[in-house]
């Protein structure tokens, strides 16, 4: 909101990251990119919040998901941030599609990878 | 200022991600697991941003411009084609996969995991694939036909 407000963009996490890199206009990108991580540190060593008890899961799986994510993301114009939050935010009806396929594909291979093959 | 307000809104946001759960893999695989054991915490979290969102976003748009920008830039709404399913498909079964989707992986960065080091770098990389000139003429074509 914030970003819309002050800066006129939608804070669509992985359009910016990607952007960051390799687009135009990558200062403001990479500031904000920079944020996050600064952000995710700050709720740790300052908030306080206990660190995750994730169990450790395979390099390849990490990999592999980085792809999906990573191809899926641009190939479908958004994730999380730009579909689900600000896209809905516009009431765009590509958003709200995005979300709910990729709610459902989550679910599914979850479905698939924790209860009939794990 | 441009700067400034891009890493305050960055700060607030992985602050937000991390204190609402989203880092943490295991808390967005149960928020996804619904036939196991669903950990519904997350859609608060989802439906209070969506909400607020929703909310803001149409007073926001009424201003004539933002604050210290020249104009809004916000995407053009097409149709909602193949390509928007297809992208949407392959990102959530990376997200189910793992757990993590972009916001949360780089606001995780700091803790220095290997496992979100190398989904990073393979986001960068499918990202990357993604652009090939290779991929796109298959996309148009399948998105022809139908």
């Amino acid at each position: 909101m914030m970003m819309l407000f002050l800066l006129g963009r939608v804070a669509g996490i992985s359009g910016i990251f990607w952007a960051g890199l390799v687009g135009p206009e990558r200062s403001w990108r990479l500031m904000f990119i920079a944020g996050l991580a600064l952000g995710g540190l700050s709720a740790y060593q300052i908030v306080g919040l206990p660190l995750p008890t994730t169990p450790q899961q395979p390099l390849w799986l990490a990999a592999l998901a980085g792809i999906l994510v990573g191809a899926g993301t641009r190939i479908g114009s958004g994730c999380t941030s730009g579909h689900s939050v600000c896209g809905i935010g516009r009431r765009s009806p590509r958003s709200l599609a995005a979300t709910m396929v990729f709610i459902s594909a989550g679910i599914a291979t979850v479905y698939l990878t924790r209860h009939l093959m794990g | 200022m441009k700067n400034l307000a891009a890493l305050i809104s960055g700060i607030l946001f992985g602050l937000g991600l991390a204190l609402s759960g989203m880092t943490d893999t295991s808390k967005v695989i149960g928020f996804l697991d619904i036939t196991g054991h669903w950990d519904p915490d997350l859609i608060w979290v989802m439906a209070s941003a969506v909400l607020v969102s929703v909310g803001l976003t149409p007073l926001i748009l009424r201003r004539a411009r933002p604050l210290l920008a020249a104009s809004f830039s916000v995407p053009a709404s097409s149709g909602i084609d193949r390509q928007l399913i297809l992208g949407a498909v392959i990102f959530g079964c990376g997200w189910g996969l793992f757990g993590y989707c972009p916001g949360p992986a780089i606001a995780a960065l700091p803790l220095g995991d290997t496992g979100t080091v190398v989904f990073l770098l393979c986001m960068i990389l499918g990202m990357w694939l993604s652009q090939l000139p290779v991929g796109k003429p298959d996309l148009t074509a399948t998105t022809k036909q139908s």
